[in-house]
C-alpha cells in the first residue's frame, strides 16, 4: 500500500535531523494557524498563490530563494564546524552517512532552489518593466514554472525527516549513485525534486526568450535593451538550450535505478564517464545561466550610482552573448583527470580560459563607468565593489583551474572549493543581495535600512574571506573537498580559521534579517513616494512603487537607450511633465489556480515515486495532466481594467511626481 | 592620549604577532602539500601553477587598483572629479579592454597547449632507471596496490624505490575515485572497466600520504594511505620481508577484501594472483558489491556498518 514507506523513515535514532525536522513542522504549522486564525487565506488565495502577475511571481521566487539560501547556510554552518572538530583522531559530531547527507543538500539547495529561484525572480520581477510591457509572454506558464520549483524544494526538504537525503553530492555521480551502492531513498529525493523544479526552469526560459522577442514596448529595438534585460536574455538561451540535458540525463540516471536499464551502471556495457560528460555538459553552462543576470544587475547599479550611462554598452551585448556561446564548449575542465588526453585537454583548457576574456572585458567595461562619473557608495555600490574585488580573484583561480597540469594538483581539492565560492559567492550571491537593496523599494514601496544595509556588507566580505582564503590555502596542502573527518594535523589550523569566518558570514546573515525587520518598522520613514529613489535610469523606475498590477498606463515609446533618463531630463528642463495621455482601457490576464494545482500532484507524484507507491504515482500523474487539459479548455483568458481604474493610478503616479519636479526646482537643484 | 597611544601600540603589536603567526602558518603549510613537490612531475605541475598564477597576477592587481581608484577619485563628494554625464564610449578604450584579456589569455594558451603535452599523465618519464610497474585497484573503501614484478600485493600501503620512476595502472572495482599523492605531483581518475596511465617519481627517500580525490561514500575520508619512498637497497628489502609473511592474494582473498569496510591498516600479501589485475579491470571479476546492510528491510534510509564490520 505505502510500498517503501513504514515508520522507521523517521530519524528517531538521530537526534539532528528529528529536532531540526520538529522545530520546521512546529515553525510552518504555526505560519498556517497565524494564516488562519487572521482568515488571510482568501486573500493569499487571490492576491498570490493564483497569481499571474510577473511582478508577484518574482517576490514569491525570491522569497523562495532567500528561505533556501538560509536553509543551505545552516548546512555550511554544519559542514565547517564539523571539519573543524573532526582532526586528529576526533570523528566530530556528524557521522559519515549523516555529513554527505548535509554537503550534497548543501550544493543542491544552493544551487537549484537558492541561487536559481533568486535570480529567475529578478527576472521575473525586471524583465517585463525594462522592456516597458504589462507581462510576460504566457502568464500562467509562468506561475506553472514558480510552482513546480516550490515543488521541488518542498521534497527536497521533506527529506529531512521522511527516509534521507542523497549522500553523492550535489551531482550525483555513478556508479556511486546507481542502485547497487546507494539503495535508499536519497538519491530518488534528489533525482525528483531536480526534475520538477527542472520543468519549471526551462519553461521560465521558453517563456523570457520569447518575451524578449516578442514582448517588447514600441520602440525598444534590441540594441535599446537595459543591460539585465540582455543578460535575462542570455541567460534564457542557455536555459533552453541546456535544461533539456539535465532533464535526460537525470532521466536515464532513474531508468538505471528503477528499471534497472544499465546507462550508467559499471556492468553490462553501461558507461560512467557519460553521466560526467552530459551533467556537466548542462552543469556549466548552469554557472553561466546565474552569473549573466548577476552581470546585469553590476551593469545596473554600476550605471545608476555612477550618474552616467554604462560605458561600452554594445561592447557590453557581445561580451555577454560571447561567453552565452562559448559556456556551452567549456564542460570538460571538470575533469582533466580523467585521461581523455592532452589534445582533448589543450581544447577544453583554452576554451574555459577563453571566457575570462569576456568577463575581463566587462570588468573593465564597469571600471570605466566610473570614469567622469559622481559615484556615490550608497549599500548596492558597496557589493559591486566588493564583487569586483572577489570576482577578479576567484577568476585568477578559475583560470588557474583550466590550465590542466595546474589543475592535476587541485582538482577537487578546497582550493577548487573556495574557487567556485569565491565565484559564485562573491558574482551571484553579491549580486542578488546588491540587486535586493537597489530594487526592494520598487517592489515593496519603502528602501531597506542603510547602516543595517551596510553592516551587512562588511560582514559577509570579510566573513567570506575568513572562510575561504584558509580553503585555498588547505587545498594547495593537498586536502581533498567532503572529507567527514580530518587526518593530516597541518591542516587543522586553517580549518579553525575557516569555521570562524563562517560565524562571522552568519553575523551578515543576521544583519540582513535585522535589516528587514527594521525597515518593516520603519516603513514610513523610509517610504519611496516617487518611485525613482535612486535617481534611476531605466523604464522601471517610470512606474510608481510599487508598481500597479498593470506596470504602465500607457506603453512608453522608446527613443533611446536609457528611456527613463530621456524622460526625466525633458521634464527637468520644461520643469513639467509630458501632457497627460489619453487613457484608454486594458487587457489583462485572469488569475489561475492551474499552477498551483499542477505542482500540488506534481510534488505527491514526486513522493509516490521516491516511495515506491505506484498506486499514488499513478492517480497524481492523471491529476496533473487533468489540470492541464482543464486549463486548455477555458473560455475567459483576459478581462479588461476598466479606463476610469487606469486614469486614477496614472493621475496618482502624476501628481508624485510633479510634486517631486517642485521640491526640486524649490530647492534650486534645477537649472 | 597616553592611554590611547598605549591602547594603539598594543593594537599595532597585537597585528604585527597576528601577522607574524600567519606568515609562519603560510610557510610551514608549505611543507607537505602540492608546491613542496618531491620528484618531477610535481615540480613541473606546481612551476605551471606559479607561472600561470604570476602572469595573471600582472594583470589582476592593476586592474583592482585601477578600480578602486576610479571609485575614489570619482566618488560624488570629491569636486575634483569631472563629471562627464554623456561619456560612454571610446574606441580606444573599447580596444585596450578587449587586447589585455585576449593578449593574457593567448599566452596562458601557450602554457595550457605546452603544459598539457609536456605533463600527459600517461606520458612515460624520462630515466636511465627502467620503470617498476605497480598495479592500483580502488575499492570500498581501501586501496589495493599490487606489485606484478614482485608478485606481491599491499593494502592501503604504497613503497617506491627513490630516483626510480614508477608506471601506475589504475582502475576501480567499484566506483570512482582518485589517485593521488600530493608531493609526487599528477592525479588521475580510478573508473570501472577502464586502465587509466601514470607516471610519477620520488627523487629522495621520504614519507607521504596519498588520498582518493574523489568522494566514494561513507568510507571515503579514510581511504588514505602512506607513500614510502625508500632507497634502492631497502626496497629490496622490503619486498622480501613481504614475500615472506603474510596471506596469498587469490580470488577468494579478493572476494573478501572487496567487501566494503573502512579505515583499513596497511597489511601485505605474500603472493598474488597474476591475472587479478586484469582480471579486475575487465570486469572478468564483477564489481564489488555495495552496502550489504544487517538489517535490508530499512525503510530508505542506508544503514552503515560503520567500519565496524
Amino acid at each position: 500500500m505505502f510500498g517503501k514507506l513504514d515508520w522507521s523513515a523517521i530519524p528517531i535514532s538521530q537526534p539532528i535531523p528529528l529536532i531540526t525536522s520538529l522545530v520546521v513542522i512546529l515553525v510552518v504549522l504555526g505560519v498556517l494557524g497565524l494564516v488562519t486564525a487572521k482568515g488571510w487565506w482568501p486573500y493569499l488565495w487571490r492576491e498570490w498563490i493564483t497569481t499571474v502577475d510577473h511582478k508577484r511571481i518574482g517576490i514569491m521566487y525570491c522569497l523562495l530563494g532567500v528561505v533556501m539560501l538560509i536553509r543551505g547556510f545552516a548546512d555550511a554552518i554544519m559542514m565547517r564546524t564539523q571539519q573543524a572538530l573532526a582532526v586528529g583522531g576526533a570523528q566530530g559530531y556528524l557521522p559519515p552517512e549523516h555529513y554527505n547527507q548535509i554537503f550534497s543538500a548543501h550544493g543542491t539547495i544552493m544551487i537549484f532552489f537558492g541561487a536559481m529561484p533568486l535570480v529567475i525572480g529578478f527576472m521575473n520581477f525586471l524583465v517585463p518593466l525594462q522592456l516597458g510591457v504589462r507581462d510576460v509572454a504566457f502568464p500562467t506558464f509562468n506561475s506553472v514554472s514558480f510552482w513546480l520549483t516550490a515543488s521541488g524544494a518542498l521534497l527536497v526538504n521533506v527529506s529531512l525527516f521522511l527516509g534521507e537525503f542523497a549522500r553523492t553530492g550535489w551531482l550525483p555521480y555513478p556508479p556511486l549513485s546507481e542502485a547497487a551502492y546507494s539503495p535508499g531513498v536519497g538519491v530518488d529525493y534528489y533525482l525528483w525534486a531536480v526534475q520538477i523544479s527542472g520543468v519549471g526552469t526551462l519553461v521560465t526560459g521558453i517563456n523570457f526568450v520569447t518575451t524578449v522577442l516578442k514582448v517588447r514596448c514600441p520602440g525598444m529595438s534590441y540594441l535599446r535593451m537595459p543591460m539585465f534585460t540582455w543578460t535575462a536574455f542570455a541567460s534564457s538561451l542557455i536555459i533552453v538550450a541546456v535544461f533539456p540535458i539535465l532533464t535526460a540525463t537525470l532521466a536515464m540516471l532513474t531508468l538505471d535505478r528503477y528499471v534497472g536499464w544499465h546507462f550508467f551502471t559499471n556492468t553490462a556495457g553501461g558507461n560512467p564517464m557519460m553521466f560526467m560528460n552530459l551533467i556537466w555538459a548542462w552543469g556549466h553552462p548552469e554557472v553561466y545561466i546565474l552569473v549573466l543576470p548577476a552581470f546585469g544587475i553590476f551593469s545596473e547599479i554600476f550605471s545608476t550610482f555612477s550618474g552616467k550611462p554604462l560605458f561600452g554598452y554594445r561592447s557590453m551585448v557581445a561580451a555577454t552573448l560571447f561567453i552565452c556561446i562559448v559556456s556551452m564548449m567549456v564542460w570538460l575542465h571538470h575533469f582533466f583527470t580523467m585521461g581523455a588526453g592532452p589534445a582533448v585537454n589543450t581544447f577544453f583548457g583554452i576554451a574555459s580560459s577563453v571566457i575570462a576574456v569576456g568577463t575581463g572585458v566587462k570588468i573593465y567595461n564597469w571600471i570605466f563607468t566610473m570614469y567622469g562619473g559622481r559615484v556615490r557608495l550608497a549599500v548596492p555600490m558597496l557589493w559591486s565593489m566588493g564583487f569586483i574585488f572577489t570576482f577578479i580573484i576567484g577568476g585568477l583561480t578559475g583560470v588557474l583551474l583550466a590550465v590542466p597540469p595546474a589543475d592535476f594538483l587541485v582538482h577537487n581539492s578546497m582550493f577548487l572549493v573556495a574557487h567556485f565560492h569565491n565565484v559564485i559567492v562573491g558574482g551571484v550571491v553579491f549580486a542578488l543581495f546588491a540587486g535586493l537593496e537597489f530594487w526592494f523599494p520598487k517592489a515593496f514601496g519603502f528602501r531597506l535600512h542603510e547602516g543595517w544595509g551596510k553592516a551587512a556588507f562588511w560582514l559577509a566580505f570579510f566573513g567570506f574571506w575568513v572562510t575561504f582564503a584558509p580553503l585555498y590555502i588547505v587545498g594547495l596542502m593537498g586536502m581533498t573537498r567532503r572529507l567527514q573527518h580530518v587526518i593530516v594535523p597541518a591542516w587543522a589550523p586553517w580549518l579553525y580559521i575557516s569555521a570562524v569566518g563562517v560565524a562571522i558570514l552568519a553575523l551578515g546573515v543576521i544583519s540582513q534579517v535585522v535589516q528587514l525587520v527594521v525597515s518593516i518598522r520603519d516603513r514610513e520613514k523610509l517610504r519611496d513616494v516617487t518611485g525613482d529613489p535612486w535617481d534611476g535610469r531605466s523604464l522601471e523606475w517610470a512606474t510608481p512603487s510599487p508598481p500597479p498590477f498593470f506596470n504602465y498606463a500607457v506603453l512608453p515609446n522608446v527613443a533611446g537607450e536609457e528611456p527613463y533618463w530621456g524622460i526625466k531630463l525633458r521634464a527637468v528642463e520644461t520643469q513639467q511633465l509630458a501632457p497627460e495621455p489619453q487613457y484608454e482601457p486594458i487587457e489583462m490576464p485572469v488569475n489561475s489556480p492551474v499552477g498551483f494545482y499542477t505542482a500540488f500532484f506534481a510534488s505527491v507524484f514526486g513522493f509516490a515515486m521516491i516511495w515506491y507507491i505506484w498506486w499514488l504515482a499513478i492517480l497524481a500523474l492523471v491529476a496533473a495532466y487533468a489540470g492541464f487539459a482543464w486549463f486548455a479548455w477555458r473560455d475567459v483568458h483576459e478581462f479588461e481594467v476598466p479606463v476610469e481604474e487606469v486614469a486614477q493610478a496614472d493621475r496618482a503616479r502624476r501628481a508624485a511626481r510633479e510634486a517631486a519636479l517642485a521640491r526640486l526646482s524649490e530647492q534650486g537643484a534645477l537649472p | 592620549m597616553g592611554g590611547l597611544h598605549d591602547s594603539r601600540d598594543r593594537l599595532a603589536r597585537a597585528c604585527k604577532g597576528l601577522i607574524v603567526v600567519l606568515l609562519a602558518l603560510s610557510l610551514a603549510s608549505c611543507s607537505g602539500g602540492v608546491l613542496d613537490p618531491l620528484g618531477p612531475v610535481g615540480a613541473d605541475d606546481a612551476a605551471i601553477l606559479i607561472d600561470a598564477t604570476v602572469i595573471m597576477l600582472a594583470i589582476i592587481i592593476p586592474t583592482i587598483l585601477l578600480a578602486f581608484w576610479m571609485m575614489w577619485r570619482y566618488r560624488a563628494s570629491n569636486p575634483k572629479g569631472e563629471y562627464l554625464p554623456y561619456w560612454s564610449y571610446s574606441g580606444r578604450i573599447e580596444a585596450v579592454v578587449w587586447s589585455i584579456p585576449i593578449l593574457t589569455i593567448m599566452f596562458i594558451g601557450g602554457v595550457i597547449w605546452i603544459g598539457s603535452y609536456k605533463l600527459d599523465p600517461f606520458k612515460p618519464l624520462p630515466s636511465k632507471n627502467p620503470p617498476l610497474e605497480v598495479q592500483v585497484v580502488s575499492l570500498d573503501w581501501k586501496w589495493l596496490f599490487i606489485y606484478p614484478e614482485e608478485g606481491i600485493a599491499t593494502v592501503n600501503q604504497l613503497v617506491i624505490p627513490a630516483g626510480t620512476p614508477v608506471h601506475f595502472s589504475i582502475t576501480s572495482a567499484s566506483v570512482f575515485n582518485v589517485f593521488f599523492v600530493p608531493r609526487l605531483g599528477s592525479m588521475i581518475y580510478a573508473m570501472p572497466g577502464m586502465v587509466s596511465q601514470l607516471s610519477l617519481q620520488a627523487d629522495r627517500p621520504a614519507v607521504m600520504f596519498g588520498q582518493s580525490s574523489h568522494f566514494s561514500g561513507d568510507g571515503f575520508s579514510d581511504m588514505q594511505f602512506q607513500v614510502q619512498s625508500v632507497p634502492d637497497a631497502e626496497f629490496t628489502a622490503w619486498v622480501r620481508t613481504a614475500k615472506g609473511g603474510g596471506r596469498p592474494l587469490d580470488r577468494a582473498a579478493y572476494a573478501q577484501l572487496a567487501r566494503q569496510s573502512q579505515n583499513v591498516k596497511p597489511y601485505t600479501y605474500a603472493s598474488v594472483d597474476p591475472q587479478l589485475f586484469h582480471a579486475v579491470a575487465t570486469q572478468q571479476i564483477p564489481p564489488a558489491p555495495g552496502p550489504e546492510p544487517e538489517n535490508p528491510s530499512h525503510a530508505g534510509r542506508e544503514v552503515s556498518t560503520g567500519g565496524h564490520d
